[in-house]
């Protein structure tokens, strides 16, 4: 009978071949050994946001486009939702995501689209699904600052974390407590004024951990249209980009070893080469 | 007396709405002037029809917008309130649905625009929007953290608006207790005359006691 493997909980000396990695890292890691080559083919980026339209010319195609909404106490997921963007701000996310990686798969878990009122549990509904799903990484620009769903998106973020699911969500920069990108099992991305896409900084003072290109950003607009735009929004599909390229490279990443690897590889820790 | 009641003496006596309207149309005068920008407006979200509602505007549009509602579920003011995330948009490159949208919203159609949500406390209040800064002005993120402190000033005008308007509707009231709030901002107005009433009011609490 085949068994289970066990999660470790506890470590015997003759049970450390168990938890192997699967892969020794270099004593030097560049950018090169962390996505050289790689294409973000075999990773799934959802963008969890206003919609993605499908066959932009900068976003091309979506693999699965959802909708998420609350009536009453029931929440109601469209599996087949063809409403597009309602806003344009999803398919700016996705057109930054496919500009870095090319090949990656794309789903759009919108959480837009019913009215300002109840966007907070329609946001945690959307992330509950998204997390369930398995994606390996999540985009969100979206927040929350009411205190009754912080403790819900916390549980939410962990479980995605211990997943293998990435989330990665724009930093606030006005001074309000919101949610859930203060959390640390996510990545908390904020903008630097560069305009490379690939310089990011590493911030040794939290809780914004990284800086990525979130100044007069060219994006993908509705209509098939394009704007030049600004905001952290921008900046989080880039640190997506470049996660889901790490992604597909070393398809046995943890969030922790992927947060490790943007580390290292930072502008201003080992990136600059 | 309840918390209610008391603030709706304290805003009724002091003819609040008025003030902090002004207080409003101030900020989006100096946010238009500072960004050197055609106009610059505040939004209101109602929250019982889900709309979003000028409030305050400057320059372009100013007087025939006021009072205007739309959605609060699409567009960028939309996408801003929810997301709780500044937005800014410098060149339209090709875009007729933003144009129009915007045109809608805004009462004509920019070439760029700064949206930012107004925050207070736990609860999105608004947005504040700036059109059209001058085009050879590059974008700084020292202007992004600009709009953030403007943004959080607005934001407490918005509260207290909000505060003397629910004030005022107690005050309107015919609730048994109005009249307190009535009899008090009576006595405020007529300070002068009003010892032999005060008197008669502390003779009157102490019976209640």
């Amino acid at each position: 009978m085949h068994e289970e493997p066990l999660p470790a909980w506890s470590l015997p000396t003759d049970a450390v071949e168990r938890i192997a990695l699967p892969e020794a890292w270099p004593g030097e890691v560049t950018r090169e050994w962390a996505w050289g080559g790689a294409t973000g083919s075999g990773v799934t980026v959802c963008i969890l946001d206003s919609g993605v339209e499908a066959n932009h010319p900068l976003v091309g195609k979506v693999q699965k486009s959802v909708a998420i909404s609350i009536e009453g106490d029931n929440v109601i997921v469209d599996e087949h939702d063809t409403a597009g963007d309602l806003c344009g701000h999803g398919t700016a996310c996705a057109g930054v995501v496919r500009a870095l990686a090319p090949e990656c798969d794309l789903a759009s878990v919108r959480v837009l689209g019913g009215g300002f009122s109840g966007s907070g549990a329609v946001l945690l509904e959307g992330l509950r699904w998204a997390v369930e799903q398995g994606y390996d990484v999540i985009n969100m620009s979206l927040s929350t600052t009411k205190q009754k769903f912080a403790s819900l998106l916390h549980q939410l973020a962990d479980s995605a974390y211990f997943r293998r699911t990435m989330l990665v969500a724009s930093a606030h920069n006005m001074p309000v407590e919101s949610y859930p990108w203060r959390f640390s099992s996510v990545i908390s991305v904020g903008s630097h004024d560069q305009t490379d896409p690939f310089a990011y900084f590493y911030n040794p003072t939290p809780p914004v951990e990284f800086f990525a290109r979130g100044v007069d950003v060219e994006v993908a607009w509705t209509g098939g249209g394009r704007l030049v735009c600004t905001g952290n929004s921008f900046a989080t599909p880039h640190i997506s980009g470049i996660a889901a390229l790490m992604l597909s490279k070393h398809r046995e990443l943890t969030p922790f070893q992927l947060k490790s690897l943007l580390y290292l590889t930072a502008s201003n820790v080992g990136g600059g080469e | 007396m309840s918390d209610e009641l008391r603030s709706a003496v304290a805003a009724g006596v002091l003819g609040a709405e008025k003030n902090y309207r002004e207080l409003l149309q101030s900020i989006v005068e100096v946010a238009r002037a500072i960004f050197r920008a055609k106009a610059s407006s505040i939004f209101l979200l109602d929250e019982e029809s889900d709309e979003l509602v000028f409030e305050a505007v400057a320059g372009e549009g100013s007087e025939s917008l006021i009072g205007r509602r739309f959605p609060s579920s699409t567009g960028i003011a939309g996408f801003v309130l929810v997301s709780r995330q500044p937005l800014v948009i410098e060149d339209v490159l090709e875009d007729p649905r933003f144009s129009r949208e915007t045109a809608e919203s805004t009462g004509f159609v920019p070439k760029g625009l700064m949206a930012v949500p107004l925050l207070h406390e736990e609860s999105a209040l608004g947005v504040l929007e700036v059109l059209d800064r001058p085009s050879d002005a590059r974008f700084t993120l020292q202007e992004m953290d600009l709009l953030g402190l403007f943004a959080s000033q607005a934001a407490i005008a918005l509260d207290l608006l909000q505060r003397a308007r629910r004030a005022q509707a107690t005050l309107a009231d015919e609730g048994e207790l109005a009249v307190l709030a009535r009899l008090a901002q009576k006595l405020e107005e007529r300070r002068e005359e009003g010892g032999d009433a005060l008197a008669l009011l502390t003779v009157l609490e102490r019976l209640v006691q």
